[in-house]
């Protein structure tokens, strides 16, 4: 998986995608999971991550997650690598 | 720095709803670093906003409605230049374009300037032209034909799909979804723009659009990407923010290069799923947005100033990514003895 190449990522969760205008607001956890993806950090292990740092159930999380996912390939922000 | 002193009349002081160019382009204009400029706002009606805000223009004239004919145009333009020695006029309306262009000539000789696109060039980019503008310049455009009369429409709602765009000779555009809002559709436009009233096939995706300025040479002077944010109910952009979008910058480049237009432009765009650019629109003058370029780095009106007058203008290289306009409304308050003077002399 791959961040969209020209997307802003501001300090505050802020995303601005200079192409299309569109601007989404993260909150802290999604925020933490797009720089991970950013440091090409396999999904896999993320979700490990995240299990780690959180208070949060495996089943929870693994449903949320996968959400989350489709929402930034919906949205453009996440491309499969190519 | 030197400024140098010039005269600039403008059009478009409707900063209304449907909002004329004129004020941002004043605006722009007012910024300039090379030009100490008086300001002469022309208008066609007595409560055009632009007129009462004395802090944008100088002075004000009424001009006689693009109806009444290019001589009374002319003979008008002739009366106040002998007051005001303008050096250059920057028409903002699609309807006042096609005197205007005409009238260039004759107001060069009185020592007028504009930088408008030729005759061909306004003409073969009128919505109705559309389908033969893309193929002649190898550029997408939704299919769409012109009509003259409501019968027609009955037959080309047999070959066009619901939904379809039915819009004016000038402006407005509706989204009819069946032969009936068709029909009211082509009634009203036709009733307030004239004939002819263009079909255009509905092409799914976002609006965007760019604003250009052409040096007539084939280079691009000017160009911001745009997308509107917040949209009125007449489809005004109330709301925008500039794009880093490099295909719409080569779409737009082709345009300039292959036609080699002059003066400022507006490219209305739909780009679809499949990243593919649909021209839907091209309008020959800037837009109402302008100011959004301007505050981006790109001061267009500027540079149309010095292309009319021939000044040597390099083309902008860069804007601002992610600069937004939101526009907004305010009550200028006036005293009724400025109303009477505009109505009564025709100048304030």
């Amino acid at each position: 998986m791959k961040i969209k190449s020209n997307l802003a990522i501001s300090e505050s969760g802020f995303v601005f995608d200079p192409e299309t205008g569109d601007s989404f607001t993260l909150n802290f956890t999604g925020k933490d999971i797009l720089n991970q993806i950013n440091q090409g950090i396999s999904l896999n292990d993320i979700q490990k991550n995240i299990l780690e740092k959180y208070d949060v159930e495996s089943d929870s999380l693994e449903m949320n997650f996968y959400d989350f996912i489709s929402m930034l390939k919906h949205f453009n922000i996440l491309h499969e690598n190519e | 720095m030197n400024r140098r002193k010039l005269t600039i009349a403008v059009t478009g002081l409707n900063n209304i709803d449907s909002p004329g160019p004129g004020v941002p382009v004043i605006r722009g204009l007012r910024e300039s670093d090379e030009f100490d400029l008086r300001i002469i706002g022309l208008a066609y009606e007595n409560l055009e906003p632009g007129i009462y805000l004395h802090d944008v223009v100088d002075k004000s004239y009424l001009l006689p409605l693009p109806s009444a004919g290019i001589e009374s145009l002319f003979e008008r333009i002739e009366y106040i230049n002998s007051i005001e020695n303008i050096d250059v006029i920057i028409p903002n309306f699609d309807a006042e374009l096609f005197p205007m262009i005409k009238l260039e000539p004759r107001l060069a000789e009185i020592g007028i300037k504009c930088f408008l696109p030729t005759l061909e060039q306004f003409e073969e980019r009128h919505k109705a032209n559309l389908p033969e503008y893309g193929k002649k310049y190898n550029v997408k455009v939704p299919e769409s034909t012109a009509i003259n009369s409501y019968s027609e429409l009955k037959k080309l709602s047999e070959e066009f799909e619901f939904p379809m765009l039915v819009k004016g000779k000038y402006y407005e555009a509706y989204t009819a979804y069946n032969e009936e809002q068709a029909g009211m559709y082509f009634n009203k436009l036709a009733n307030k723009w004239g004939l002819p009233v263009i079909i255009q096939e509905f092409v799914t995706g976002t609006e965007v659009n760019v604003i250009a300025l052409g040096d007539g040479k084939g280079n691009t002077i000017a160009a911001v990407p745009m997308r509107k944010q917040y949209i009125t109910d007449k489809g005004k952009a109330w709301g925008g923010i500039t794009l880093d979008d490099k295909k719409m910058l080569e779409l737009t480049e082709h345009i300039m290069k292959s036609t080699k237009w002059r003066g400022g432009m507006e490219l209305e765009i739909i780009k679809t799923k499949k990243n593919e650019y649909y021209i839907i629109e091209i309008n020959p003058r800037i837009p109402a947005w302008v100011y959004l370029a301007v505050g981006a780095g790109q001061n267009i009106p500027e540079a149309l100033v010095k292309l009319a007058l021939g000044i040597e203008t390099k083309p902008y290289e860069s804007y601002q990514v992610g600069k937004m306009f939101i526009r907004y409304s305010w009550d200028h308050i006036c005293d009724i003895q400025e109303f009477e003077k505009l109505t009564t002399f025709g100048e304030l």
